[in-house]
């Protein structure tokens, strides 16, 4: 890889698979995840590599929380070597506490909330950008499905609100990371929302439970889809989907090939 | 002739950095391709908020490429697209009537703001306006249900279909989160394309799309096609085949216009009994037989045919249309 690419790399986690298969450029990432195979750890690791791009200025984060509370988050952060505490003090880390979204005593439209909700999300982009970061922001949502489920249902909000979200990569050097769970959209009669991300993403990364089943070494596999829109996302072999397992541990995950250990 | 395009799934850079990078150079865009911005406020969501802080509309972010690029911030309202997208058509330059193709990038995303029953009538307006010579859509086939993606189908006269070379059969429970056969299928694929002719026909095409880059090559797979022509003669139980010797046989006919005869005189029945069984008459006179071999003798045509087989190897059911070059 280039040596620019490499020091990217550097920065954002000393190379490893994941680093590898996702390259710096992807914009629309999607993580797919289930119950037996849960994903939040990739929403935390690249959120620790978001926030840690660049020495002093660059890179930034907006987090769209549904799933968890700021505490929840701190604390699994901090445990990774990330102070989110910090970060969200020196306005580097924008924190949206989206657990009672949209609130019930607005009685306007869901589009009208999402509308909103997505005003704020530009605001914090283009402050962010205005000021001496040049670097990644990088908008992340945890996760869709609860979103839908604020939404009361209507996946086709939904879908405005990302597509509105998928514009500002493209306009302000953003790239957005979106958590979906798959499981929750296979028996559905008609297409979900999964089906149009998928479409969307740039990047897909799946997680997976073991087909032998549970393991104390590997808790999963996860692979990762790079369709390479653009060319500085095309990945340096040529390869566009990748394989490997995973193990989650305290301080982030590790990431190696099945067979093999580090 | 111009190209109007629609885009809903793509900011407007993408689609003018692909021509130029297939070597469409920047004269000839501003000239010929004007995009319909549906991708960068397809709601107006973000005008809203200018004018919630009282910024001034400042247009679309690139001030580069303001004639080509227009933006449109009401998807829902099909009727203001139509306008909206003839109005670009007729702003193309050129002397006496300009036609124009319209793309649309993706009707899948229509779809999302409007009724199908909207859609197909603006594709129907589009396609009955006489300034339009093409119009050319793109659809995700599984994000709709299959009675609206075959209405689409009805609506148009080709249909070009890109399908995976490899399906995972074993996708399931076995081999749940092993994505890995989707390698082959970002690089590779199928292509078939449905002709509808105007006499009723259906033509079918295959053909193997190769993605390298930023270029798609397509390899035309004479072998498959083949394979499908053969099982498009329905399934009867008589034999609608020719065997090699019928196949022959048939190539020895001589048509009645190719020959002058083979040294016998000719004879063309018109009416009257044959002259061997004249012969045979007892009723017949002798100048009345007489008479009639004369009229053989002097029956020599005056007016003469000249009849060349232009294709020998023509089959019935082949897909050559001796009507296709009509131009109605």
């Amino acid at each position: 890889p280039p040596p620019q690419l490499e020091a990217e790399m550097e920065e954002y986690g000393a190379g490893d698979l994941l680093s590898e298969a996702m390259c710096a450029g992807a914009r629309v990432v999607v993580v797919e995840d289930c119950v037996e195979a849960p994903a939040a750890f990739v929403l935390h690791l690249l959120l620790k590599r978001a926030l840690a791009a660049g020495g002093g200025g660059g890179g930034g984060a907006a987090l769209l929380a549904l799933a968890q509370p700021f505490s929840h988050y701190d604390r699994v952060l901090r445990k990774m070597g990330c102070n989110l505490s910090m970060h969200r003090k020196s306005e580097r880390l924008h924190f949206f506490d989206l657990q009672g979204f949209p609130g019930g005593t607005q009685g306007g439209a869901i589009a009208d909330s999402l509308a909103q909700l997505y005003s704020a999300v530009q605001r914090v982009v283009e402050t962010c950008r205005a000021g001496e970061n040049a670097g990644r922001f990088t908008v992340m949502i945890d996760d869709v499905s609860l979103l839908e489920v604020a939404a009361n249902g209507s996946a086709d909000d939904v879908l405005d609100f990302l597509h509105y979200c998928v514009t500002l990569t493209s306009e302000m050097n953003c790239s957005l990371v979106v958590l979906i769970h798959e499981d929750i959209y296979s028996s559905e009669d008609g297409v979900g929302l999964l089906a149009h991300l998928r479409y969307i993403a740039d990047l897909v990364i799946k997680a997976a439970p073991l087909s032998t089943g549970l393991a104390t070494d590997v808790h999963g596999q996860l692979s990762v889809v790079n369709k390479g829109m653009l060319i500085e996302q095309r990945p340096a072999k040529g390869q566009k989907v990748w394989s490997f397992h995973f193990k989650v541990k305290e301080n982030g995950a590790d990431f190696f090939y099945p067979g093999s250990r580090h | 002739r111009g190209l109007v395009v629609v885009a809903f799934d793509r900011s407007p850079e993408v689609y003018l950095d692909i021509m130029l990078r297939h070597g469409l150079d920047s004269n000839a865009l501003s000239r010929c391709v004007r995009i319909l911005d549906c991708y960068s406020d397809p709601l107006g969501w973000k005008q809203n908020i200018r004018s919630e802080q009282h910024q001034e509309d400042s247009g679309t972010p690139c001030s580069t490429n303001k004639d080509t690029i227009t933006i449109f911030r009401s998807v829902k309202d099909v009727d203001k697209l139509s306008c909206s997208i003839i109005d670009l058509g007729r702003g193309f330059e050129g002397e006496g009537k300009t036609y124009f193709s319209v793309a649309v990038d993706s009707i899948s995303s229509m779809l999302r703001h409007a009724s199908v029953q909207s859609i197909s009538g603006l594709l129907s307006n589009l396609r009955s306006h006489d300034q339009i010579s093409s119009i050319f859509w793109l659809m995700h086939s599984d994000l709709h249900e299959t009675k609206f993606s075959r209405a689409f189908e009805c609506l148009s006269t080709m249909v070009a279909c890109v399908e995976p070379e490899v399906v995972d059969s074993v996708y399931g429970e076995e081999r749940r989160g092993d994505m890995s056969f989707l390698e082959h299928n970002y690089s590779k694929a199928k292509f078939h394309v449905r002709l509808k002719r105007r006499n009723g026909r259906v033509k079918h095409l295959y053909e193997e799309l190769c993605v390298e880059g930023y270029d798609v090559k397509f390899i035309s797979a004479t072998s498959v096609s083949i394979e499908v022509n053969q099982s498009l003669l329905p399934k009867v139980q008589f034999n609608l085949e020719l065997s090699e010797k019928e196949r022959s046989d048939r190539a020895n006919v001589v048509l009645p216009f190719e020959h002058q005869g083979k040294g016998e005189p000719i004879r063309i029945y018109d009416g009257r009994r044959s002259l061997p069984e004249a012969h045979q008459d007892p009723n017949l006179t002798t100048a009345a037989l007489l008479d009639e071999t004369e009229a053989l003798k002097s029956a020599n045509p005056k007016g003469e045919i000249h009849y060349l087989r232009d294709s020998d190897d023509e089959r019935p059911d082949s897909d050559e249309d001796p009507d296709d070059d009509l131009d109605i």
